[in-house]
Formats: C-alpha cells, structure tokens, sequence
C-alpha cells in the first residue's frame, strides 16, 4: 500500500467572496470508514461537494490513489470508483426505483448490472420489495437506501456519504449504519462519512476530524475523540439516543 | 353523486371569510383593470390623446369578481378547489380504460383521416396543421418535458428550419427530400449554438435568455434583408414532389403517372401523411432515446442535475443532446411548414409560436407523448373553432388553461411512465430473487 486512498491537503474553497473551506487536510486509508462530524454550516457539504468539483478548490489538492483529481471534471469523478450520496439524498424522484438503480449503474460495466443489483436488494431488502415504486413516494428510510443503493450499483472503492441519518427515525439510523459497517466489514468498502449525528458516527468509524467552521480542529481515533471533553460538549449532548 | 361534501351548515359559518375574500379579489380585480379597463385614450380633436374614464365598466368587473369569490368561498371553502374530487369515480375509471385505448385510436383515425375528409379541404389544411402543433409539440417535449430545460424561444428553430430549406431550395434548387435533412441539421446547430451560453442556467434564467434568442432570430430575419427577404419574407418556395413526381397537372404529373384523374387535393392528403410521417418519427425516436442512456440522462437531468453529476453523467453534452434534438425535430417541422404554405416570412415565427408550443407540452403533461398529442389537438382545434369569436379567443383561451391547471395541475396527462416496468419477480433473473428475502 503506497498512501492513503483520498488524501485532501490545504484545500481552500469559497462561494463568492465567502471562504467556506480554509485549508483542510483529511485523510481516508483505504479500508476504512472516516467520519467528519460539524456543526450546521461548519463546511462539511462543502468538502465532499468539492471532492466531485463544485465548488471548484482555489487552493490545496485532491489526492486520490495518489493521483492529483483536483481539476477533474465531475462526470468523470464517478468513473475513477468515487460514489457520491450527497445531502438530502437527491433520488430521482419520478423514476422507479429499479430506474433509479439503473442510473446509479451509468459508469458501471453493464453485465455486472445482475449481480450488483442482487448485492444491493440484499442489503436493503426493501428496495426489492418497492421495485416499481415511484421514488419520491418512497418513505425518508427508503430514500436513504435507494441513495446509497444507487450509489453501490456504480461498484466504488470509495463511497462518500453526506449525512444519511438526516431526518430519520432512531431505528433507521441504527440500520442504514449497519448497512454501511456491513459494506466496510464484508466487502472492504472504504467509507468518508459526512455527519452531525457526531454519536453514531463515532461509533461506527475507525477515524475520525472535526470541522468548525471550514477548517479541521481535531482529529484521531473515534474512540478516542468521543471522550474528548470538547466533542462531548459540543456534539454529542443533542446526538447521544434517548435510551 | 358527491354534489359537495361539505354540510349545509357550514356555509354560513364561512360567511365572514367570504366577504374577506371577496373584497380582496375585488380590490386586486380593481387595481389590475383600472389601466386596463378603467381608462380609454382616443385622439382628441387636436389630435392629442384624450383619456376618458370608463368607471361603470370597472366598476361591472370588480362586482363580477367580488360576486365570484364571495359564492366560491361559501360554497367551497378558501381550500384550493380540487375539481377532479367531485368527479364520481366511474368516471375516472372510464376515463382511465379510455386513455389505454386512446393512443392507437388517435393514431387509426389519422392514417384515414385523409380519407374521411377528401372532399372537405379546411378539414384537411386543420388536420395537416394539428399535425404540424402535434410534430413541434413532442420536439419541445424533449427539451422541457424530458430534459427539464424551460425553452422560451424554440420558435427560433422552426424558423431556422423553415429558413434553411427555402434558401436551399431557391438558391441551390435543392428539392424537399434533400433540404428537410439540411434544414434540420441546421436546426440541431442552432440548438447547440443556443445550448452552450445557457449550460449553467436553470429555470427562469433560461427561460429569459432562450426567449431572448428566439427573438434574435426573428429580428435578425427581418433586417437581414438582402439574405432573408426581410419583413417581405421568402415566396414561391418549392412545393414536395412524390418522390420525384410533381402534383401538377400534366405529364409526368403524379396524377397523370398513377392514372388518376389530376384534382389538387391529392397534394394537400400527400402533405398529410408527410407531416404524420415526420411527427410519427418524432415521437419513435423519443420513445427509443427514452430507454436508451442518453433519454434516461435527459429525464434525470430534469429531476436532478447534482446527482447526475455524483453519478457520472456528463451534464453538459446531456443538455447540449437535448438542445440539438430538439432543434432538429424544430428544423424538420419548419422545412415542412415552407414546403406548405410556399411562402414563409418572420410574422409567422412569433413568441406567441413558441407559447403555444410550450402551452401544448405543459397542457399534455410534460413528458408524456399522448398528453402533448391531445393538446396540440385540443389547443389548434380549439384555437379555429373559435376564429369567427376572434374578439375572445385568448379570453376563452386563457380562461380553459386555467381551468385544465386547476382540474389537472400536472397536465392533462402527468403521470410518467416507467421506461423500465417489472411485473413479477420471476422476470428478475433468478440470481436476483433467490437471496435478499427476510
Ligand atoms: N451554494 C451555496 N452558496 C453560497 N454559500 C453556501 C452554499 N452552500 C453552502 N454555503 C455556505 O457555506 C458554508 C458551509 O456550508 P455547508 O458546507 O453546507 O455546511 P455543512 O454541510 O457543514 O452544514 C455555510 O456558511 C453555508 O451558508
Ligand atoms: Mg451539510
């Protein structure tokens, strides 16, 4: 193994005049799955956004595998094995949702769409049972599992989630989280994940940064972070479960 | 059957809220029309403009308006009215086994119409021209019902299209059957012309700029005199022959050549079927592009153009695609338009063109191709129906348009369907359905 799989140095990114990200370096190692936990607004959207080139970085790079992916063009992101489930989801609302895996399949290798698709109803076995359902007809739960469905059937190494416990019931969360340790543990898929659920997300990741207001202030190993007094105060009194 | 589910009792509680309501429409209904109707100028005696007050009609107006909303606030409540409720619900369901059947009954009656109407030639000059709506209409389709992509100015492209083949044909003698691909070659340019400044535009924005473009085209024909003819526009364009055969009446004639006797309408049914060819190839191509990536793209760019992105979908040249497409269907109907009418000139590639254009894809349901075929017929039938009543005919227009939005507010037919349908689980490859049970 040469480096880590995603490695971001100093990138800078603004909208306008208004600098959202002011030099963050995150690392992600293959294998692993890496939580970057902030407050509303801190900047978290804007760096996985920014991983797909909008906003465009002004400054710092973009290393992924050890390729310098900065001034890639979006489209061409998803076939270097980079998913995306941006925030809020974004399924395609009038489709089915077997079209909906099928757009996820843009980059994939079409014969493999058989056997993809088998992986990703095992997973989330109720996508098979709405399989002709329109999308936005979907509950929030299954949107959420529709958006990483679609995102797996493009078969990445590396899959970025912006905060998929947004908006979900307790009991949904703890199940599309252990979609996502699942994925990491059986098929090594490398995960970034997005969060402000700062409990879940430390327990589930093996690493993990916090960001305040576009730049990165701790960082270490999620255990070790979620004792850290400043986390506890900050993130976790509202994110801690009721029972 | 459900005349109104609301009790009696409680119109009159409803009563305070509806003379609000009322008042307020009044008032809105006054300030609206007291330019419009309130005041007329005429030339004084001078000749200066003198303004008369016209308060009794103003006043006539906001008392119709304010006697409207106060009854539909009684009788209704201030909730928006959903008007397909009170439908009974064999209706629908009639209305529903009869959309099934609708397309290919559609499709029947137009390959023999001609027949049905040979001896009466405004029918056939109507048919050719709801053909004509029908043809423009799912070309639209394709850039705004498809792709998502409000084109304010796609008149411009039938006009390209109309433009192009009257030129080839002038300047260079090419004939219909050569210049229709030209024209909508030339077409599809202009669309990717079009497409490039506006790749980063949505909604409104692009709305104002393709509605800028259509007018640059228009404006452009008119003062580009020495190559376009000007507002004089261009005359004695070429009209199709059958395949080689001209309708004339001598000769090598089509008549002549096929052993019937010459009559002028057998041109007219001959540009009948063109134009049922042309649209029917319009609607094939988008029903193919549907299933194909590049039509899936389209719609998903409707629905969502970050995660077309996140998903590898290269936005730009979806957009670019749609744009030339749908410009190119715009050129072909335009050539056809000039090989019609033999003369063509800017007047008639006007805005209101391209708003009845997007008024046939809007009514039809965005994106659904029997919705816009039932528009365009509604909408031009409608449209003649109503020229002896010229006075009204945008009243009585604007008046059903909004009442087809309030009935149907996702068009006549919203719905999509599906590209992509599995019925039972058996048709899944077995792979599929053996594992991922609870
Ligand atoms: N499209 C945008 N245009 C302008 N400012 C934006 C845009 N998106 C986000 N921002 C701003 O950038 C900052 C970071 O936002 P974001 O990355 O969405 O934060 P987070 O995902 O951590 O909640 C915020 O101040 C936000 O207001
Ligand atoms: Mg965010």
């Amino acid at each position: 193994m040469t480096g880590p799989l995603l490695k971001i140095e100093k990138l800078e990114a603004s909208y306008g005049h208004v600098a959202a990200l002011k030099g963050v370096d995150i690392e992600v190692n293959a294998g692993e799955i890496v939580t970057l936990i902030g407050a509303n607004g801190a900047g978290k959207s804007t760096l996985m956004m920014s991983i797909f080139g909008y906003p465009r970085a002004q400054a710092g790079r973009i290393l992924y595998d050890g390729h310098d992916i900065t001034r890639v063009p979006a489209h061409e992101i998803a076939k270097l094995r980079i998913a995306q489930v941006p925030e809020g989801r974004r399924i395609f609302s009038r489709m089915t949702v077997l079209e909906n895996l099928q757009m996820g399949a843009t980059v994939g290798e079409p014969t493999h769409f058989p056997k993809d698709i088998a992986r990703v109803f095992k997973l989330f076995p109720r996508l098979q049972e709405r399989i002709n359902q329109r999308g936005g007809t979907l509950s929030g739960g299954e949107q959420q599992m529709l958006a990483i469905g679609r995102a797996l059937m493009a078969r990445p190494r590396l899959l970025l989630l912006d905060e998929p416990s947004l908006g979900l019931a307790p009991l949904l969360v703890k199940q599309i989280f252990r979609a996502i340790r699942e994925l990491n543990e059986r098929d090594k898929l490398t995960v970034f994940l997005v969060e402000q659920n700062a409990f879940h997300a430390l327990k589930l990741a093996h690493r993990g940064y916090v960001m305040v207001n576009g730049a990165i202030t701790l960082s270490g190993p999620a255990r070790e972070l979620l004792e850290r007094d400043e986390v506890k105060s900050a993130y976790l009194e509202g994110g801690r479960p009721a029972a | 059957m459900t005349e109104q589910s609301a009790p009696a009792a409680a119109v009159p509680s409803r009563f305070p809220a509806a003379l609000k309501s009322a008042a307020l429409s009044a008032l809105v209904a006054f300030g609206l029309f007291s330019l419009i109707v309130g005041a007329r100028t005429d030339q004084g005696p001078t000749g200066a403009l003198i303004v008369f007050p016209r308060l009794d009609d103003l006043a006539w107006l906001a008392g119709v308006v304010f006697a409207g909303s106060f009854l539909r606030t009684l009788l209704f409540g201030d909730a928006p009215l959903q008007v397909s409720r009170h439908f009974p619900s064999g209706v629908k369901r009639i209305g529903a086994r009869l959309s099934r059947f609708a397309a290919p009954a559609l499709l029947g009656f137009a390959l023999i119409a001609p027949l049905l109407f040979y001896s009466n030639r405004y029918y056939l000059d109507l048919s050719i021209l709801v053909l004509t709506y029908v043809m423009l209409g799912w070309g639209l389709n394709i850039v705004v019902g498809l792709a998502g992509l409000l084109d304010l100015g796609y008149v411009a492209f039938y006009a390209v299209g109309a433009y192009s083949y009257a030129l080839l044909a002038q300047n260079f003698g090419l004939s219909f059957w050569i210049g229709l691909p030209l024209a909508g070659i030339l077409a599809a340019f202009w669309g990717v012309l079009l497409g490039f400044p506006v790749l980063r535009l949505r909604g409104d924005y692009l709305a104002i700029v393709t509605l800028a473009f259509g007018e640059i085209i228009r404006l452009v024909l008119i003062n580009w005199q020495s190559f376009t003819g000007g507002p004089n526009g261009i005359a004695s364009i070429p009209r199709p022959s059958f395949f080689g055969l001209p309708f004339t009446d001598d000769e090598g004639g089509f008549a002549h050549t096929f052993g019937l006797e010459f009559s002028p309408i057998h041109r007219i049914v001959f540009l009948f079927y063109v134009i049922l060819a042309l649209a029917l190839l319009t609607n094939w191509v988008t029903i193919r592009l549907r299933r194909l990536p590049i039509g899936r793209a389209w719609e998903a760019l409707r629905e969502d153009e970050i995660a077309c992105r996140s998903l590898g979908i290269n936005t730009t040249n979806t957009k670019l695609t749609a744009f030339a497409i749908g410009a190119m269907f715009g050129g072909f109907a335009g050539a056809f338009f000039a090989t019609r009418q033999g003369f063509i000139s800017p007047e008639s590639f006007v805005f209101m063109e391209s708003a009845l254009i997007l008024a046939i894809v809007v009514l039809g349901g965005m994106g659904s191709q029997l919705g816009v075929a039932v528009a365009a017929l509604v909408m031009i039938g409608a449209f003649e129906l109503l020229r002896e009543f010229a006075q009204y005919r945008m009243l009585v227009f604007g008046f059903a348009m909004v009442l087809i939005m309030v009935w149907r507010p996702r068009g006549l037919i919203g719905t999509r369907v599906p590209s992509i349908f599995l019925r039972k689980e058996k048709e899944l490859p077995s792979s599929m359905v053996a594992e991922g049970r609870r």
